[in-house]
């Protein structure tokens, strides 16, 4: 036992002088306070990032990067390749993981003020590994190459485009070539395969070693605040009152948390499956709806509910000085107090930073904004708004199925949520105000006045100057006597 | 002191001394050859990486079968394999387009993809509209925008009839947000 001390000794004795590391293991110290479940975050990540390669490498074996074939080799390895299906869900499900813990990980620097002196470029290199996970997931999300992914693709290089005076050589060199094809996947695996990870894993490096050189951050005090002057020293002193041993004592918490997420992603994995790949990627598919993976529906969602003259703008000034300003954020504010309550103006953009993520996320999972493309011949009129009507306005509740409008307007919360529901259309809307909104549409709403014949047009308002609750009148005009009923014309 | 600096500016080993000496000079004559030599090395690279750049337009023209398999007062999908493509593109080169015929010689082909952001776009005949799936764009019979997001109408190809086919001049993704050429 003495002899095998002795080794261990040695071999440790032989790595630190060649790595010129002066403590580590048992005699590395971390701060007592440190030792918190709200440090455990980034260790976690750490650990899917190994994972994600494992498996990221083991599903190039089988994946054929080529526009032909991408699409069937994902069939391929769902369906033939033992465990292929089972890799393809560890990978696509850590990445989502991974994304998720990343985010917590920078929440809980940026509430506990750790990114301030001395720690201002473990920050950047954070955040900027974030961005390159952020980059991976979408380059991944066209890996798998199917109708989904081109779409999600055209709409990025739309978006790129309006880039303004390089534009259309920015999209051509992205898409290397006039159309989506064969050089675009290549050049999305490459970018999925090769450079991103590089950067990623040198990034990683240099972010692990500015941990272990600075040191884990201390829990903040109020009232204790960051001066260039003296953080160092009381850093020490903190260390040498109540530091602790990193192995076994500072890892404890992230060994044990490490290990939940490891079996929720087991978990996840095997019940959700694989995601994708839907219908093979060939544009002339027209009937197909796209759609970006999570963390990219915030950005559908704001493309669906910005004004259009506001697109770009947000997406090429907007975003790049909310992203640079994420990544400086150490610079802006290198000292001061750390304690969260001690910096309202922080923690009042980050709440409103990550309650409008949360939003626009949570509305990008139903998109309002789209229209249901089949709701015309795959949602049926309610039974009830059919009792007791005329022929007449039966006619033009099938009018209403026929001509699309159920693509927008939903009847009995069934139908496209991107005009106003119509179950009630006859308390806001006379039946002449009711003919003006359908002949010449406004409001978001196409005029129908081409489309539809004058009996056409009588049916579908006879049908819905019906819709409104018994107990609610139909709207009226106001300047004409109220001596006869406004619904019995 | 004064000893310190005189051996500085003197000592040929110096680096200060360097922008003066013979060795100085050699060292920034092997450096510029590398510079000069890492250029060409590196031009032809740029050309390879920039070739999708190789010209402003990818345009041709592009026969899609006889006018008469698009019925008059009608709109259809047709589609053809992009003339610009890859071995490697396989079906991602099959790229449609909406075949509108008015009369017997007048026709209107539009691009599938929305002036928004290029999502497909779907003929409905019983209401006469281009529906977009994705932010809720929709277009006219003729192309012109009815509403939603897109600030304008269809991309309306070039087109022509000869010898009774129907030609588009087409070859790159019409997204109608790129700058022109």
């Amino acid at each position: 036992m003495a002899k095998l001390d002795t080794w261990r000794l040695a071999i440790g004795q032989w790595w630190r002088q060649r790595l010129g590391v002066t403590a580590y293991g048992n005699a590395y110290r971390v701060p007592r306070s440190s030792i918190s479940w709200a440090y455990v975050f980034g260790s976690a990540a750490f650990v899917l990032l190994l994972l994600e390669f494992v498996t990221g490498l083991c599903l190039a074996l089988v994946y054929s990067p080529s526009a032909d074939d991408a699409w069937q080799s994902l069939l391929y390895l769902n369906h033939q390749q033992p465990f292929g299906w089972y890799l393809r869900a560890l990978h696509f499900w850590g990445s989502n993981f991974l994304i998720a813990l990343l985010v917590l990980h920078l929440l809980q620097v940026f509430v506990l003020g750790s990114y301030k002196y001395p720690r201002e470029l473990t920050w950047i290199s954070g955040v900027l590994l974030l961005l390159l996970t952020l980059g991976m997931a979408l380059t991944g999300e066209v890996l798998r190459f199917d109708q989904e992914s081109y779409w999600d693709l055209a709409i990025g290089f739309a978006l790129a485009g309006r880039t303004p005076l390089i534009g259309r050589w920015l999209v051509h060199f992205l898409m290397g070539g006039p159309i989506i094809g064969g050089a675009t996947l290549m050049r999305m695996f490459l970018m999925h395969a090769l450079l991103l990870p590089a950067a990623i894993i040198g990034l990683t490096g240099l972010h692990l070693l500015l941990a272990y050189r600075l040191g884990i951050s201390e829990w903040p005090m109020p009232g204790r605040i960051v001066k260039r002057e003296t953080y160092l020293a009381n850093y020490r002193m903190v260390l040498d009152r109540e530091g602790e041993p990193l192995i076994p004592q500072g890892l404890r918490k992230d060994l044990f948390f490490a290990a939940v997420i490891i079996a929720a992603l087991i978990v996840t994995a095997a019940v959700m499956g694989p995601k994708g790949p839907n219908g093979p990627p060939n544009p002339s598919i027209v009937r197909t709806r796209p759609h970006p993976d999570f963390f990219f529906l915030w950005m559908e969602a704001l493309m669906g509910l910005l004004p259009s003259w506001l697109d770009t703008p947000f997406a090429l000034i907007v975003l790049p000085i909310l992203i640079i300003g994420l990544i400086a954020l150490p610079l802006i504010s290198p000292v001061g107090e750390r304690d969260a309550l001690r910096r309202p103006l922080s923690m009042v953009i980050a709440t409103v930073v990550v309650t409008a993520l949360i939003v626009t996320t949570w509305l990008g999972t139903y998109d309002p904004w789209s229209q249901d493309m089949n709701a015309w011949s795959g949602t049926p009129t309610p039974v009830e708004y059919l009792k007791g009507r005329t022929p007449l306005e039966i006619q033009g509740a099938i009018l209403i199925q026929a001509k699309q409008c159920r693509n927008c307007h939903s009847l009995g919360g069934t139908g496209g949520m991107r005009g106003p529901a119509l179950d009630t259309t006859a308390t806001r809307l006379t039946r002449n105000e009711l003919i003006r909104q359908i002949l010449q549409g406004g409001g978001n709403m196409p005029a129908y006045g081409k489309a539809l014949k004058p009996a056409e047009v009588a049916a579908i308002v006879a049908f819905l100057a019906t819709m409104h609750p018994p107990n609610v009148p139909p709207a009226r005009d106001s300047a004409q006597p109220t001596t006869a009923p406004a619904t019995g014309e | 002191m004064a000893t310190s600096e005189s051996s500085q500016t003197t000592g040929e080993d110096s680096y200060r001394g360097a922008s003066t000496s013979r060795r100085g000079f050699l060292f920034r004559v092997a450096l510029l050859l590398n510079l000069l030599l890492l250029a060409a090395f590196a031009l032809p690279i740029v050309g390879y990486l920039l070739s999708p750049l190789r010209r402003a337009a990818f345009l041709k023209w592009i026969s899609l079968g006889p006018a008469t398999a698009f019925p008059e007062n009608q709109t259809r999908l047709a589609v053809y394999k992009n003339p610009f493509r890859q071995p490697t593109d396989g079906g991602s080169a099959d790229i449609p387009c909406w075949v509108r015929r008015l009369t017997s010689d007048s026709f209107q082909v539009f691009s599938t993809n929305c002036s928004h952001l290029g999502c497909p776009v779907r003929w409905f005949p019983e209401s006469e509209l281009f529906m977009c799936p994705c932010h809720g764009g929709t277009f006219h019979a003729d192309g012109a925008r009815a509403s939603g997001p897109p600030p304008r109408g269809l991309y309306v190809y070039p087109s022509k009839v000869e010898n009774g086919e129907l030609w588009i001049n087409a070859g790159e993704m019409p997204l109608m947000t790129l700058p022109k050429p």
